[in-house]
């Protein structure tokens, strides 16, 4: 199995830190992984991206142009990355401040509305872990216990406290994801 | 009775009428200065000091670029080469990564000053528990006597040959009131070796910025303000008259800082 | 099996620099290497082993501080990126002349200039032809991975006690900023003051030993026939080190027709050509140089002897690699480039491209 997957949003909503909990998700299941993320100004409040590949086999180019998965949190990204899921990958979406919508009808689509989920549990910053759990409903390539493995190993130890409130924002995400079209 | 060399030798050598030694840590290697310089008399008080301190297998040196760019020919303890200003950044890893060691750099002006300003700087303000000797004879020696930082207004260098213009090329770079004005730096003195008085002196003065360096207390800086008689183009003795009224107007002689304090108001 | 953990490649090397047992690692700031300095400060090494970690007032004070702790014995480290190394030079080059072994990383970016922050390869021919001034010789490691990054540290130190000489880890912004698995290694002691003493002192300025005469760290010397005795001795060393320590990694080369020649990031997206393209029945494989300074030339040749039809080298620059391939292979079949500068990345798509039409339409 190899899954390459693409990350994009604005700086700030926790794309880099999505990705890195993912691959860490892998080691625990004895998978290859890699992250690779934009660098640079364009970190600072324009948008982020990180491409996050997991994998029986060694990894071969840790950047790509096309990916199975892509997780879209701004227009930008929407605009950018929706050509370049593979026909049949999965697109998954916030809506928010989304004006025009995906298009293809190759690909399966969800949206998941993470920063009202997230904003319902009291607390924005875990708007990443909402749109982790919706990914991970659609596409479970990670179990449950390696996510939590995963979210401890990439957590430094003096936010451990906040383990549960970040487990439980997962799995709130599971609950939310809504298809937009399957094309199974 | 005719007094040939050897005849000399046996009538006066002898142990009751010895009266001086050179330090074993001089090597026997001919100095490459030109005589009547002063790196020589420098070379030999420090040299004393390591030998009289009991530091000669515990001391580790570098060498600039400059007319002292062999001082490790003739400085007998484990010497280090550096580029061209940049002693004060070997000294930086050395002291750090040999704590136990003395450490010392021995640098000219247009070394120290010009191109090494940066790494000086930045060792004396890290407060660098180590010992700088910086050798001011107010040009570069070694190059054929071009204008240095330290070149006086008015003095004809081979790049200055209407004399230093201060509108085009600034005044005279004090680097000794510079450090002395950085917390690192513990001892800041500027002394001369161009008498014997100005030597013993300059002795005393070495011997305590090793003792600082000893005691951990930070960086010892000692400028020496030196001549340059075939730079200067002037005999060795018009050029130590030279030094005498010119450099030593310009640049004082005295302690500046003490026990990490400003001793003289810096102007 | 040893700790895994993800970490970015910069980290892995900070990490793989604490536990090889470094005395001390110099740096200055700049983008994409500054997470080496920044990971360093955090751990706190000198708690971990009494590892000394200083920040430098610039990449010229670094590298002379890197004399220094060489030449008085110690095992020490700094890295940087393209901009950072060419001020480095000066002092690379007085390492070389001075013989004096230590560890530098370049996470390369792309130039001229200020250039830009994003990754690139550009610094080939400045890494493997010497770069500062005089003839000298880095020994030159490419690592493709992040696993790599950590790796070839303790390599590097024992290459570059082995011959006194710098040896230099040849990265670039993606393997630095990337994030993979690694298994970090067991770490290694620091030398004690004594062992170092022992395994250094007859040269390093480790403080006058009675019963041998002082050390002298130089490359300064003003009799030209020792002077050609000693670029001859290094010559010398160098040539010991063609011999010894060419490394390389071949991967779907057993049946291949067609090579692509690639080291670092470039290597890795070629990887993944080399399967879109099998996957269209062109029976093509990669050889990725470790070393590029020595550079695998034989590895090359005997390909050719084989009846290779064709070599594609991909670097991120204009082409810089490409003429060491070329000096393999001569006229004995086609050599083409490709590439992208400036930080732009080339696709694995883009270069299968290349490939039908540079090398076997062509
Ligand atoms: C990078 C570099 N630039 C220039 C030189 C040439 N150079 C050698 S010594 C010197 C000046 C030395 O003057 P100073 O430090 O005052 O020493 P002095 O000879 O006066 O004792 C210069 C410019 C060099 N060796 N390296
Ligand atoms: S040139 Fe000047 S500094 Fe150099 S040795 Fe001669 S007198 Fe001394
Ligand atoms: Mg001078």
């Amino acid at each position: 199995m190899t899954e390459e997957i693409i990350i994009a949003g604005f700086g700030g909503q926790g794309v880099l830190s999505m990705g890195k909990i993912l691959a860490y998700s892998g080691i625990m299941q004895g998978q290859e992984v890699s992250w690779m993320p934009s660098y640079g100004p364009e970190m600072r409040g324009g948008t982020a991206n990180v491409t996050v590949i997991l994998s029986d086999e060694r990894i071969s180019s840790p950047i790509l142009t096309k990916f199975d998965t892509a997780i879209i949190l701004n227009q930008q990204s929407l605009d950018k990355f929706e050509k370049a899921v593979k026909p049949g990958g999965i697109l998954l979406y916030d809506p928010n401040g989304i004006t025009r919508h995906p298009e293809r009808d190759d690909i399966n689509i969800y949206k998941i509305d993470a920063s009202h989920v997230a904003s319902e549990l009291g607390n924005p910053k875990v708007y990443n872990m909402v749109v982790l759990g919706a990914y991970l409903k659609v596409n479970p390539i990670v179990s449950m216990d390696n996510v939590k493995e995963g979210l401890k190993k990439s957590l430094p130890e003096r936010y451990h406290h906040l383990l549960p409130l970040n487990e439980s924002a997962i799995e709130e995400g599971t609950k939310h994801v809504e298809v937009v079209r399957e094309i199974k | 009775m005719e007094l040939t060399a050897d005849k000399i030798k046996e009538l006066v050598v002898k142990p009751e009428n010895k009266v001086y030694a050179k330090t074993p840590l001089l090597t026997d290697k001919t100095l490459s200065y030109c005589p009547g310089c002063g790196h020589g008399v420098a070379h030999r008080i420090l040299m004393e000091l390591v030998e009289e301190m009991g530091l000669e297998n515990d001391t580790i040196g570098i060498a600039p670029v400059g007319c002292s760019v062999l001082a490790y020919e003739f400085m007998n303890v484990d010497m280090q080469e550096a580029a061209h200003g940049r002693a004060p950044a070997l000294a930086t890893a050395i002291k750090r990564l040999w704590p136990g060691k003395f450490v010392f750099t021995y640098q000219g002006d247009g070394d120290l000053a010009a191109i090494g300003g940066n790494e000086t700087l930045h060792a004396c303000n890290r407060g660098e528990n180590i010992t700088i000797i910086f050798i001011n004879n107010g040009i570069y020696g070694m190059t054929g006597g071009q204008m240095a930082p330290t070149t006086l207004p008015g003095m004809r260098t081979s790049t200055s040959p209407y004399g230093r213009d201060t509108h085009m090329m600034g005044n005279p770079l004090k680097m000794t009131e510079i450090v002395a004005m950085l917390p690192g730096t513990y001892f800041v003195t500027r002394q001369a070796v161009h008498t014997a008085k100005h030597a013993r002196k300059a002795k005393k003065a070495i011997k305590k910025a090793i003792e600082v360096q000893l005691e951990g207390k930070g960086t010892s800086f000692v400028e020496i303000v030196s001549n340059c008689n075939s730079g200067w183009k002037m005999t060795p003795v018009k050029a130590n008259q030279w030094l005498e009224e010119n450099m030593l107007d310009y640049y004082h002689l005295g302690d500046i800082k003490v026990d990490g304090k400003l001793v003289k108001e810096i102007v | 099996m040893g700790e895994l953990r993800l970490m970015k490649g910069n980290e892995a090397f900070a990490e793989a620099l604490i536990r090889a047992g470094a005395d001390g690692y110099f740096g200055y700031p700049i983008t994409p290497q500054s997470e080496v300095i920044e990971y360093l400060m955090a751990e706190k090494p000198h708690e971990r082993t009494g590892m000394v970690v200083l920040q430098a007032e610039s990449e010229l004070a670094s590298i002379n501080m890197l004399y220094g702790g060489a030449g008085a014995g110690k095992k020490v480290a700094t890295s940087s990126s393209s901009p950072g190394i060419s001020l480095m030079l000066e002092g690379i080059s007085y390492m070389a002349g001075a013989e004096l072994p230590c560890v530098i990383l370049n996470v390369q970016r792309g130039g001229p200039g200020l250039g830009t922050i994003q990754p690139s390869q550009s610094d080939y021919f400045q890494a493997t032809k010497g770069g500062g001034h005089g003839d000298y010789r880095l020994l030159v490691l490419a690592p493709a991975s992040v696993q790599e990054m950590s790796d070839f540290v303790p390599l590097a130190f024992d290459l570059a006690f082995k011959y006194r000489n710098p040896v230099m880890i040849l990265s670039d912004g993606v393997i630095g900023q990337m994030m993979e698995k690694v298994e970090l290694f067991d770490p290694i002691p620091r030398w004690t003051d004594e062992e170092v003493i022992e395994k250094n002192g007859d040269w390093a300025t480790v403080g006058k030993r009675p019963g041998r005469e002082r050390n002298i760290i130089t490359s300064l010397d003003l009799d030209p026939y020792s002077m050609e005795r000693h670029n001859h001795d290094l010559f010398a060393k160098y040539k010991k080190m063609e011999e010894e320590e060419v490394r390389w990694e071949e991967l779907n080369t057993e049946d291949a027709e067609y090579f692509i020649v690639a080291y670092g990031s470039a290597s890795r997206i070629s990887q993944k050509a080399i399967d879109l393209a099998r996957a269209e029945g062109i029976k093509v494989g990669l050889i990725r140089p470790i070393t590029l300074y020595p550079f695998p030339y034989k590895v090359l040749q005997e390909k050719v002897q084989k009846g290779a039809k064709g070599f594609l080298t991909v670097e991120l620059n204009m082409g810089q690699m490409i003429e060491d391939v070329q000096l393999a292979v001569k006229d004995n079949a086609k050599v083409e480039f490709f590439g992208h500068v400036g930080g732009v990345i080339p696709t694995p798509e883009e270069v299968v491209e290349a490939l039908k039409t540079k090398i076997i339409g062509g």
